[in-house]
């Protein structure tokens, strides 16, 4: 941990490291919407799997190594093993190409451009930031893990009954005759 | 140039209108499904990025939530998907009109 910390704190490298996930995570973000060589869910899945995968590189940079951990843990382990999985069960073919209709292509394009300049005009109110005030706040386990127990305690209980009502839905959904 | 908040929040936006633009676009359920990630991932840069930059660590709580949240949410909805396969033998939106007037 001391060792991660000297290096992130250094400077420069943590700049040119944000730079480098950033343009992988991006990268591998549009390669999952538009791939131009293969139009087959699985290559969608495993670019997921690598945008994921240097997103939680940004979540050190950030200092959130728990989270870090708990992105490639749970999503690049737990949830894409389950989309491929699926994948494997619906034997899906290549998506076949069909005609784009113009009208929902022009209507996306115009929605995904409204939301995006709204985003860019509120980012520039946001830049601005007063300084925060105490010492910066470290995301490794132990402080999570207090913060997890003692504010927040009332949604992590019902988070894990959120879990089990989602387990028995599932079980319920896959029986063979939905009575 | 110094690496800041809103460098993280550009990125963030970036990424949820990549996710937005896959949600549209593509016709394949599963890679609709994948595209939700990843616009839930770029809500997750947005509040850990907060978090680390006022000096809190609310935000990674509720990112902690989120992750959660999103894993149960993929389960059920990729056993709907199994489950209208098996009834329509098809994982593609178009194919799926009983809605429509």
């Amino acid at each position: 941990m001391e060792a991660i910390n000297n290096a992130i704190n250094s400077g420069a490298a943590t700049d040119v490291l944000f730079y480098v996930f950033a343009v992988l995570t991006l990268l591998c973000g549009l390669l999952v919407i538009v791939n131009p060589f293969s139009r087959s869910p699985v290559t969608s899945a495993m670019f997921l799997v690598l945008t994921i995968i240097s997103m939680s590189g940004l979540f050190v940079l950030l200092h959130a190594f728990f989270l870090a951990a708990v992105q490639i843990i749970v999503y690049a382990g737990a949830v894409m093993v389950l989309f491929v999985f699926v994948i494997m069960l619906l034997d899906l073919k290549e998506e076949q190409r069909r005609k784009i209709k113009l009208f929902g292509f022009v209507a996306g394009l115009i929605s995904v451009g409204g939301i995006f300049s709204a985003f860019v005009t509120s980012l520039a109110t946001v830049q601005a930031l007063p300084e925060a005030p105490g010492p910066r706040a470290e995301g490794d386990t132990q402080s999570l893990g207090h913060l997890l127990f003692t504010n927040y305690t009332l949604p992590f209980e019902i988070v894990s009954v959120l879990l089990l009502v989602a387990m028995i839905g599932v079980i319920l959904l896959s029986k063979k005759k939905l009575e | 140039m110094h690496v800041e908040l809103h460098h993280y929040l550009t990125v963030s936006i970036l990424l949820f209108c990549l996710g937005l633009l896959g949600v549209i676009l593509r016709r394949n359920l599963l890679v609709i499904y994948m595209s939700l990630e990843l616009m839930l991932n770029a809500a997750n840069l947005a509040l850990v990025s907060f978090s680390w930059f006022n000096h809190r660590l609310d935000g990674q709580v509720l990112v902690f939530f989120i992750i959660t949240v999103a894993a149960a949410e993929v389960a059920v909805g990729l056993a709907l998907i199994v489950a209208l396969y098996r009834k329509r033998q098809s994982a593609h939106v178009e194919d799926l009109t009983s809605m429509k007037l």
